[in-house]
């Protein structure tokens, strides 16, 4: 699609100063459906959509526990993302092993970025196609951290990441300042009005399509089931939907699946995402 | 005299080193037909020191498993703390909390797994099978296991399964009821046991360590023993 | 610290020593226990240090070592504190062989530093360092390469006071009171009785029992040095005290109890 002399290998610059492979996987992660993660100041919550691969499939699991006080979220490839879940539970595993404590969130990440970086500079090997959200609790409070392929990391107070994401992402900047001091329902239901914003007009969110998943004091990482759930989808129930479908959807580019045609021969994609921190 | 000296200086002082301590201890564990209970004594010693008076030998796996070792205590620690990252492993990989029944054969297979270096144990579990009735599974430190309604182990393990099988089993006795105990009655001959083994087994004292497992969850509790 | 990137194998039939944790410089997964090739791995204590107590009174911990290294039954070096401070919840004191204790100091201030340099205000709790005492010696245990060390690790962790202790071979536990060495005999008991007569003691009542304990034990102990440092940890913070100087004196024969010689 966006193929030029500069695009073969990851390890080949452009001369715009770019790598071109890394890039396409960033791409990757906007293929994905889309996820959210936010916290107050007690807790960090994560909210997927799950997509479902036909009519005959189940839906894809979004969500990975990593251990008892961490989980992450994902889009983009879901066997790279099964990987990285692995690689962060052995890594918490070890920690547990030696020191009888649960693994700083802000220390696996870093590992987990150090492990990313070595698939962008090696022509052997290719970026994990998949962006994270992962949410966890040590005595620093709760944590959002986002991944990308590039291997880049970012602590956030809120972000979306999948299809669609902007509108999610639009919404979640709208009511950052609300965030902290909101209760744990709060976040849950700001999460899923998030996400509900990144769905077209014709689909809604449902116990099928919708996972929740939370960490906090006291609260060891939880995904919720149907019937908790449901229980959170009731509370955003008949709410005036905006944006996502309604008229005009905001202008999201290259953010909503493939390029139109006739694109032009350098690629454009968006480099890494705007965080807020 | 000088040939004397000669020699005492020409031998190194050796410091023979062994992997291994006896640290004693005693384990009991007893299955009825909802309920298995188990327990240990709260002593560790090496030889005639006594290290702590405080240290359970009771570790609670899950909601229905406790295991309870006794022997060499680092062996213990690092076991224990293998199979809990197991345990973990096994909760994310299959996403439910491993049943008594898988851990007690786990448990066999780490053993034996370290056949030729073994963790010089005397390891009991407790719990609840996946029909909801108590089991216990006791192990040689090779990892031999079998399952049992009752069990002792550890330093006065010897001494207190003739007193169970006597008091639980009723083995060789006539004209008695044999219908499995009732949990209270169970605990109060476990209590006995500890207190009969208190005073021949000088590894065995200083308090009892209990966790009673039911379909309700793991009920604890502490009783004294003599401290000398 | 990890310096491999891929994930170890999830199954296997037997856990491999060591296999969840790298001990750093040592390739503790390459070793087998088996292969000792007739040679004695081992070695054995060379310079050592003697006795270390630590007391639990309300609201910290207390740990206490002389300076002395003894080279066998002679009094070798005069200067080698065996109490460390290693970061504001935690202090570590350590007994037998001072090489050992070296070695495993040295780690441990690497480990702190690498805390350091993370530089997200979390720190090596007592606990941890605790349980990471026991994974280290008793993988060299298990490699029948032990260090020759009795460790107190003392330290307050949620506003509570931790004292743990580990041996050689790994054997961890904890208490109100430990000691090793000539300690076990001299300082608990009475140690033991003046907790009982007095079970909230302040920091002031405690650091004299332990100063009378060390005065009893440099008295008692042949290979003790009048030299000690205590190392006194509570909610205010840590520090090492010292060095202090035992004056032999056999008043505290008497426990402090006149007419009784």
């Amino acid at each position: 699609m966006f193929r030029n002399q500069y695009d073969s290998d990851v390890t080949v610059w452009s001369p715009q100063g770019r790598l071109h492979q890394v890039e396409y996987a960033m791409e990757a992660v906007k293929q994905g459906s889309a996820t959210v993660g936010l916290k107050n100041k007690t807790h960090a919550v994560l909210i997927a959509l799950k997509r479902a691969a036909s009519e005959l499939a189940a839906h894809q699991k979004k969500i990975i526990v990593i251990d008892e006080h961490m989980g992450l979220s994902f889009a983009g490839l879901t066997a790279d993302a099964r990987i990285l879940g692995r690689f962060m539970r052995m890594e918490c595993l070890n920690y547990k092993y030696a020191h009888k404590d649960t693994l700083p969130v802000f220390r696996l990440i870093s590992t987990v970025g150090n492990k990313m970086q070595v698939c962008t500079q090696r022509y052997d090997k290719r970026p994990y196609g998949v962006g994270l959200l992962v949410a966890g609790y040590d005595d620093n409070g709760p944590h959002i951290y986002q991944t990308c392929p590039s291997s880049n990391y970012y602590d956030v107070k809120a972000m979306a990441i999948g299809s669609r994401s902007q509108s999610a992402r639009t919404y979640l900047e709208k009511r950052l300042a609300d965030f902290p001091d909101s209760s744990l329902e709060e976040i849950v239901k700001h999460g899923l009005r998030a996400l509900r914003d990144t769905l077209p007009n014709d689909s809604e969110l449902t116990t099928k399509n919708v996972s929740i998943a939370l960490v906090g004091k006291d609260t060891k990482f939880k995904s919720l089931d149907e019937r908790e759930t449901g229980h959170y989808l009731s509370l955003i129930e008949g709410e005036e939907r905006r944006g996502g479908g309604g008229g005009a959807p905001p202008a999201d580019g290259p953010d909503d699946g493939p390029a139109p045609p006739g694109a032009p021969s350098d690629p454009t994609p968006a480099v890494a995402m705007d965080t807020t921190d | 005299m000088a040939l004397v000296t000669k020699q005492i200086l020409d031998t190194p002082i050796q410091h023979h080193f062994s992997p291994y301590s006896d640290n004693g201890g005693t384990t009991v564990a007893v299955a009825g037909p909802d309920y298995a209970i188990i327990a240990s004594d709260t002593r560790l010693s090496a030889g005639y020191s006594i290290y702590t008076r405080e240290q359970s030998k009771l570790f609670t796996l899950s909601e229905t498993t406790v295991l309870g070792s006794s022997g060499c205590w680092c062996d213990i620690l690092s076991l224990t703390r293998i199979i809990e990252a197991r345990m973990q492993m096994y909760l994310h990989e299959h996403n439910k909390v491993m049943s008594t029944t898988s851990l007690a054969k786990m448990i066999s297979i780490m053993m034996y797994g370290k056949r030729f270096f073994p963790y010089y144990t005397s390891t009991i579990i407790a719990g609840l099978d996946p029909e909801g009735k108590g089991c216990v599974y006791s192990y040689d430190p090779i990892g031999h296991t079998e399952r049992a309604n009752f069990r002792a182990g550890g330093s006065s393990g010897a001494l207190l399964q003739a007193l169970l099988d006597n008091q639980l089993g009723f083995k060789n006795q006539e004209n008695v009821d044999k219908t499995p105990v009732s949990l209270e009655k169970a605990i109060t001959v476990v209590k006995d046991a500890f207190t009969a083994a208190a005073e021949r087994d000088i590894y065995t004292g200083d308090g009892v360590h209990l966790c009673a497992i039911t379909k309700d969850g793991i009920k604890e509790f502490n009783f004294e023993l003599r401290k000398d | 610290m990890f310096s491999d990137y891929s994930a170890p194998p999830m199954w296997q039939n037997g856990p491999a020593l060591g296999k969840y944790y790298d001990f750093p410089n040592v390739s503790t997964n390459k070793i087998s226990h088996n292969s000792t090739n007739g040679k004695q791995r081992y070695h054995t204590p060379l310079t050592t240090g003697t006795s270390v107590i630590g007391l639990v009174f309300n609201g910290g911990v207390i740990l206490a070592a002389d300076t002395a290294g003894y080279y066998g039954s002679m009094m070798r070096f005069n200067d080698c504190p065996r109490i460390f401070q290693v970061n504001k919840y935690t202090i570590l004191g350590a007994g037998n062989d001072y090489a050992d204790i070296q070695y495993l100091n040295d780690i441990i201030k690497q480990k702190i530093l690498d805390d350091d340099l993370h530089n997200d205000g979390i720190a090596l709790k007592p606990k941890s360092l605790h349980s990471w005492l026991t994974r280290v010696l008793y993988n060299r245990r298990s490699q029948f390469d032990p260090l020759w060390i009795n460790a107190f690790v003392a330290g307050m962790q949620n506003g509570e006071p931790f004292l743990g202790t580990v041996d050689k071979l790994g054997t961890a536990y904890e208490d109100k009171i430990l000691s090793f060495g000539f300690g076990t005999h001299i300082s608990v008991p009475y140690l033991r009785q003046e907790r009982e007569k007095n079970p909230n003691m302040t920091k002031e009542e405690a650091i004299a029992c332990i100063k009378t304990c060390m005065d009893m034990l440099y008295v008692r102990d042949a290979r003790s040095g009048a030299k000690y440092n205590i190392g006194v940890i509570s909610n205010e913070g840590s520090e090492v005290q010292g060095p202090f100087e035992s004056v032999g004196h056999w008043n505290i024969a008497t426990h402090g109890t006149p007419g009784q010689e």
